[in-house]
């Protein structure tokens, strides 16, 4: 048996305009628990979907040894083959099928196409309980807790002998105990020599199984250390973090006035599992000429927190108050949250914050219809006159008022967007992953248009994944995790490794 | 962003009314095929398409179809389907026959309930659908039994009949020559017959399109909207504005105008008006492009997918009284399978099976092309059989055309 079980040399996938991957490489002994920690959007997905052929040879540079021969997987089922088994965050359990179903779909025990059950559910009982269930193979799947169905993927990848186990945020949706249950049972399958790879943003996590930790920041592979060099979470966090910052950021003077908003105890229940709190006695406020972040990783709760106050488009058992100016008022449905003067920009601005068929003018109004109408009649008019202005004032390059937005760039289409609800007049906005996918000339137009709004007096809360972007942007930086606001910082008392530790110290 | 550019670019010169067709292609192909198919059918028929009684006749014919495209239009606009509209329009036939014929009601009574009724009956369908979200496939696929049953259930199986002669005329009444001037019209064009108002009306309608054309073109020019192409327009214009006159003078030379022409053509007008200028169209239409979008807009979907399905059932209950009055008896088997004939006019005109797109014109075109071909065929004397696979192709074709179109584009 070879020391070394997968090498990924000089890796670098490129999309179109963006390198996600710049000449990364990995390297993972037999046996060994290998954690892979980084920011979102550093590249960790990218490189996994390399190494299991979702990306297949060819449509990357870089070499892939595995098992000591040059690796070419053409697709998933081809490495999966070769006993590379990834298990992603988000489950790929079929909910309505039993858990022996689940276990051998699409591999199933069957001679000329006829299923043995008995063979079926006696390999499944024995693979339950390798990984420690004792729930009976017919259990629909559906019926078991997050925790377990966790477990029953691990089972399923056991069924396909596995070699090289993925872990992708495995612990992400889990409680403390599945969580502690599940880093127990990959210390078991380690001890049975199995390797594995975890990709996780809970540094302490990681201290307890890994042996070691290979760090990626912005499409490089920047550390790689092992347990005999000492695995901190100082040591992490400063590799994930450690870009530098260059002046991306334009200037504002901060002139910041009176309390508009406040939010105070709110708290949220997930909209289908009623006993699941998303969001837990969460209060913030937010002033006059005021940028104001929440960071925080993906999942802790910020766009669910946000959707909920505005017009309760999210959750339900929404206990809390809303007060502007220091009146309560009422946010229960989205025209009221408009009326009391909130805007939310979506952070999916293709599915929930435009319709991509419809004209430039037409978006930009949808949400004041009123202001551009006599009675229930629309002034075209009035209507192509207001889009007129806000392409001017945003610079929103488009052939013309009447394009369709779908015709738009990313950054153009935030700015229509961001148009839109400026022309509903609010005095607070919510934007949530306002940069997300525009390009960088695009970004700064962007945080121009954000400084424009504090200097006019408006208060605006920013959600976002980035960093460098709170910091930048922001004048007081609400840290969020799980749900709850673990941590509220000046910017200038702010940094990524605060921010960061505050997250990964829960 | 490439798109716009590319057009952009393109600005000027033979490239652009190039560039203009085919981004326009699906309306003037839609125009195009109903003068085409009237002009076979005419040949073909040796000139009996368009004799008045004829045309008359066409117009009869199609009108409840015309009347439900309406409703149907915004229901799949909205992002749905109405499958029972041919079962309710059965059941309000069976309910105005029952009320006037067996209980003796008067005839403004029992078109009142019946308007009521097919309201409740829109309401009751779209509350589950717009409130519960259960899709409206199956609502209304629900409801076409449920209805198709009460009507056996109302008629005891039986066709109930007539109808007095002041309901007969809704549907096949004329609208009285209120305009002097019909003798000499008739001495100097040697005709039977001669109804000054519906020509008029004709002239009336031609000048409205000519005139609004205009506006519109000028409106344009004021925003630099894309413009359609001078030649286009003016040959686009003339046609329309030619047709209207002639159609309505055929009708003039008749009997007149319709009373179901006058109710179609104000219901068309009211309910253009509605969904191409007013804030509830507005938010149909952006209910059907991205319902998420326009709710975090502060539209109120549910409420809005709940009245479109009360208006559908209003239209299908008039649609029901115009086809009882036609027909002058209510049978259980009315209405029968015309869900499909009313979502195919709408489908024709260019409606978006997955929403948001679509207009009310199209809809009632549409509907009239498909009412060509019937006539047409029947005129012909194609069977039944093939009737039906040639207009089932005519469906596939015109969706099949839009979708090749959008790919395209």
């Amino acid at each position: 048996m070879q020391d070394t079980l997968l090498e990924m040399r000089s890796i670098t996938k490129t999309f179109p305009g963006v390198k996600a991957l710049d000449n990364v490489s990995l390297k993972v002994r037999t046996g060994e628990i290998h954690a892979i920690c980084g920011e979102n959007g550093a590249g960790k997905s990218t490189l996994m979907k390399v190494l299991s052929g979702v990306y297949p040879a060819g449509s990357y540079e870089g070499e892939i040894h595995y098992d000591g021969t040059l690796a070419e997987f053409r697709d998933i089922a081809d490495s999966e083959s070769r006993g590379i088994i990834i298990i992603h965050q988000e489950l790929a359990l079929v909910p309505l099928l039993s858990i022996a179903e689940n276990l051998f779909l699409g591999n199933e025990n069957a001679k000329a196409g006829v299923i043995d059950w008995r063979d079926t559910n006696r390999r499944t009982e024995k693979l339950l309980r390798k990984v420690g269930l004792r729930d009976a193979p017919t259990t629909q799947v559906e019926k078991l807790g997050v925790g377990k169905q966790q477990l029953v993927e691990i089972a399923k990848a056991l069924a396909k002998d596995v070699r090289l186990l993925i872990l992708d945020e495995p612990t992400s949706a889990l409680s403390e105990s599945d969580s502690q249950a599940l880093l127990d049972l990959m210390l078991e399958l380690k001890a049975q020599g199995m390797t594995q790879i975890i990709i996780s943003h809970k540094l302490n996590e990681v201290r307890r199984v890994a042996d070691t930790v290979t760090v990626i920041r912005d499409g490089h592979s920047v550390s790689s250390f092992d347990a005999s060099e000492g695995i901190t979470e100082d040591r992490i966090v400063r590799d994930m973090v450690g870009r530098s910052m260059e002046n991306r950021y334009p200037a504002r003077t901060p002139q910041i006035g009176a309390r508009i908003m406040r939010v105070a105890d709110w708290s949220v229940y997930h909209p289908e599992h009623a006993d699941r709190q998303v969001i837990s006695n969460v209060s913030f406020d937010v002033r006059a000429g005021e940028v104001v972040g929440i960071a925080g990783l993906m999942g802790a709760g910020r766009t669910e927190l946000a959707m909920s106050i505005f017009g309760q488009s999210w959750g339900r058992n929404i206990t809390g108050t809303v007060e502007m100016h220091g009146a309560p008022v009422d946010t229960s449905t989205v025209s009221r949250a408009i009326d009391v003067g909130l805007a939310y920009v979506t952070e999916d601005r293709k599915s929930l914050g435009l319709i991509l068929d419809d004209t430039v003018t037409r978006n930009i109004t949808l949400a004041n219809l009123g202001a551009v109408a006599r009675g229930a009649v629309l002034n075209e008019r009035a209507e192509t006159q207001v889009a007129e202005k806000y392409r001017k004032d945003l610079g929103i390059r488009t052939p013309g008022v009447f394009q369709k937005v779908v015709n738009l760039s990313g950054g153009n289409q935030q700015k229509v967007v961001l148009s839109k609800w400026l022309f509903a007049g609010p005095e607070v906005l919510i934007l949530d992953e306002p940069t997300r996918g525009i390009d960088v000339g695009a970004k700064y137009e962007i945080y121009g248009l954000i400084n424009d709004l504090a200097a006019a007096g408006k208060g605006v809360v920013m959600i976002s994944s980035e960093m460098p972007e709170l910091l930048g942007m922001c004048d007081r930086i609400y840290v969020m995790n799980e749900g709850a606001f673990v941590g509220e910082m000046p910017a200038s008392e702010a940094s990524q490794e605060r921010i960061m530790s505050l997250i990964v110290n829960e | 962003m490439s798109v716009a550019e590319n057009s952009s670019e393109r600005a000027g010169g033979s490239g652009r009314i190039g560039a203009y067709l085919a981004a326009h292609l699906r309306e003037y192909g839609l125009l195009f095929a109903l003068i085409a198919i009237m002009a076979f059918f005419q040949i073909v028929t040796g000139g009996t398409l368009l004799k008045p009684i004829n045309l008359t006749n066409l117009l009869l014919q199609n009108s409840y179809i015309v009347i439900m495209a309406l409703g149907m239009l915004i229901v799949i606009v909205a992002g749905h389907i109405d499958l029972s509209v041919g079962s309710v329009m059965g059941f309000i036939g069976a309910l105005a026959a029952v009320m006037i014929v067996n209980w003796d009601m008067s005839i403004g009574v029992t078109m009142a309930t019946c308007i009521v009724v097919g309201a409740l009956i829109g309401g009751a369908q779209g509350y589950w659908i717009a409130y519960w979200k259960i899709p409206s496939f199956i609502v209304t696929l629900a409801g076409m039994l449920v209805f198709r049953g009460l009507s056996l259930w109302l008629l005891e199986g039986q066709s109930v009949g007539p109808f007095p002669r002041e309901f007969q005329v809704i549907a096949t009444g004329f609208v009285p020559d209120i305009l002097p001037g019909g003798e000499v019209m008739k001495g100097l064009l040697d005709a039977r017959n001669f109804n000054v108002l519906a020509f008029a009306m004709g002239i009336v309608a031609a000048s409205w399109v000519v005139w609004s054309g205009l506006r519109q073109r000028a409106h344009n020019k004021a925003y630099g909207i894309e413009d359609e192409p001078r030649a286009f327009f003016v040959a686009r214009t003339a046609i329309i504005a030619f047709a209207l006159v002639f159609i309505l003078y055929k009708l003039a030379t008749f009997r007149g105008l319709p009373n179901v022409l006058l109710t179609m053509g104000v219901l068309t007008i009211v309910y253009a008006f509605i969904t191409e200028r007013t804030v509830l169209g507005r938010r149909i239409y952006a209910l059907g492009g991205n319902e998420k979008a326009a709710k975090l807009s502060g539209i109120k979907t549910e409420r809005l997918t709940f009245l479109a399905f009360v208006n559908m059932g209003i239209l299908a209950a008039i649609a029901g009284l115009v086809f009882a009055a036609r027909l002058n008896t209510a049978t259980p088997k009315a209405g029968f399978a015309l869900e499909l004939d009313v979502i195919a006019a709408v489908f024709i005109g260019g409606a978006s099976m997955s929403g948001g797109v679509g207009k009310i014109v199209g809809a009632v075109v549409g509907a009239f092309l498909m009412g060509v071909l019937n006539n047409g065929m029947s005129i012909m004397g194609i069977g039944i059989d093939y009737q039906q696979m040639i207009k089932g192709l005519v469906l596939l074709a015109a969706v099949i055309f839009d979708v090749y179109n959008k790919k395209k584009g």
